[in-house]
């Protein structure tokens, strides 16, 4: 820590910095969600699985689940965003996404203060949240 | 009648209506949720727009429980929904995450604002159990259901030994930083309204803390359980943190963790919008709610009350698992 922020009862730059946008990415995702779900369950768009036949489904494991109805995984829902029942994953996203955001909002911040451990920390951060993100990583093969 | 008997009462009513949603959406559910099934017929006498109505009503009582227990929603969502409707776990772990992440998501810049969370008490600490939950995510679906559903009902009734007996301090005696936290610049100043004064904090024992947190990562990937049971114990007794900075810093620490298994399990297709969006809409909601009764009245009987419901989704998960 090179030029490490002098401790203050007050949260420092970043910190104010990370939750800004925290609060904005929350409300955004949540708002998204809400509409995309009423979009969904009032039946405005097409769906991939009938809505009605969704609690057919839910009792099997997510690899039965995706073997008998074949749907997407890892970035895969993209492309089926025009079904009412995918489009719904697009403010889950938005919540999943903000800390990446947020991490990297943080970082020029941290660089010009040279704060260097936690610049490599906010670094690798990134990183294992971008490869979880990326869809590389998926399971369900029980 | 008291504010306070009041709330015993509303509280406990709650409780019953909780149980009584769940063994009713239980029975009215014909179908069985066993992994090793094809398509379940729809056997159900519940029309389809009936679960979420359930599912919101039973989140948001969970909500205000969850808040006056002291507890995170997603400890309390995955036992009881998978022990209590016809979900597969893999889904419902997937929404007990994304329940915990919106909540977290939620509370986060509040506490961070008011430097209650710290940014650089939750980084290093994040950096690992993020990594470890996405490895606990990988594994939990991989592993036959009800082998993940016998570990659940373990680590519940672990989580209700601990939550029964763990003590907590307000401000634990940390004679000098370690060598470790003034590396990583851990440290920091709240101003502690109740005293009418400004706080110094510091931590010790570092290493071990985050080497805990590998195992935290692990069962919070594995169960889309939250963490917060754990995060406290660790932050307050184990690092010596003071009990609000822990408290929040907890909170926020669950933003990032979570995120990083919730991608797994978007990834993998264990999220079904139609058990995710009223789950998280009720819980916040009660949450909501909660925060205002927990402003009004302190009720310790509302802990015990949460544990005995805890208790009993751990020790059905248990016997799910078992095949009892």
């Amino acid at each position: 820590m090179a030029e490490q922020e002098k401790i203050s009862v007050k949260a420092s730059g970043e910190q104010l910095l990370y939750a800004n946008i925290l609060n904005k990415g929350m409300i955004v995702g949540i708002l998204v969600l809400l509409v995309t779900y009423a979009i969904y369950v009032a039946g405005l768009l097409p769906t991939f699985i009938p809505v009605e036949d969704v609690p057919k489904y839910w009792g099997m494991s997510v690899a039965a689940f995706s073997h008998e109805l074949g749907t997407p995984t890892g970035w895969g829902w993209l492309q089926s965003i025009g079904k009412g029942d995918y489009l719904n994953f697009v403010g889950i996203a938005i919540l999943a996404a903000i800390s990446i955001l947020c991490y990297a909002a943080i970082l020029p911040g941290l660089l010009r203060k040279k704060d260097t451990v936690l610049v490599v920390i906010v670094i690798v951060e990134i990183l294992v949240l971008s490869f979880a993100a990326s869809g590389i990583l998926k399971s369900g093969g029980h | 009648m008291t504010m306070g008997k009041q709330l015993i009462r509303f509280l406990l009513v709650a409780a019953v209506f909780l149980t009584l949603f769940a063994i009713v959406g239980d029975v009215l559910a014909s179908t069985d949720p066993s992994p090793t099934q094809g398509v379940i017929e729809g056997k159900s006498s519940i029309p389809w727009w009936g679960w979420p109505i359930i599912l919101f009503f039973f989140t948001f009582i969970l909500g205000i429980l969850a808040v006056l227990g002291g507890v995170g929603g997603g400890v309390l969502y995955v036992p009881l929904v998978s022990g209590f409707f016809p979900f597969h776990l893999d889904f419902v772990r997937g929404a007990g995450l994304l329940v915990a992440l919106a909540g977290a998501l939620a509370a986060g810049p509040g506490l961070l604002k008011r430097n209650l969370a710290s940014l650089r008490l939750a980084m290093p600490v994040a950096l690992i159990a993020s990594s470890c939950a996405i490895v606990g995510a990988m594994v939990g679906l991989a592993l036959p259901a009800n082998l993940v559903q016998i570990l659940l009902g373990a680590v519940i009734i672990g989580i209700v030994i601990l939550l029964a007996t763990a003590k907590k301090s307000d401000f634990p005696d940390v004679p000098k930083a370690d060598k470790l936290s003034q590396t990583l610049g851990i440290m920091g100043i709240y101003r502690e309204e109740s005293m009418g004064k400004d706080i110094d904090w510091k931590i010790h024992r570092t290493l071990p803390g985050l080497i805990l947190f590998i195992v935290i990562g692990l069962m919070a990937g594995m169960f889309g359980l939250g963490a917060g049971w754990a995060n406290i114990p660790v932050l307050n007794l184990l690092m010596g943190a003071p009990l609000k900075i822990s408290v929040a810093t907890s909170k926020f620490l669950l933003s990032i963790t979570d995120t990083s298994a919730a991608w797994i399990y978007l990834n993998s297709g264990a999220v079904i919008p139609l058990i995710v969006v009223p789950s998280i809409v009720g819980i916040m909601l009660g949450s909501m709610v909660g925060v205002k009764i927990l402003a009004k009245a302190k009720i310790a009987v509302v802990k015990w009350i949460v544990i005995g419901l805890l208790g009993f989704a751990g020790v059905r998960a248990l016997l799910k698992g078992l095949g009892i």
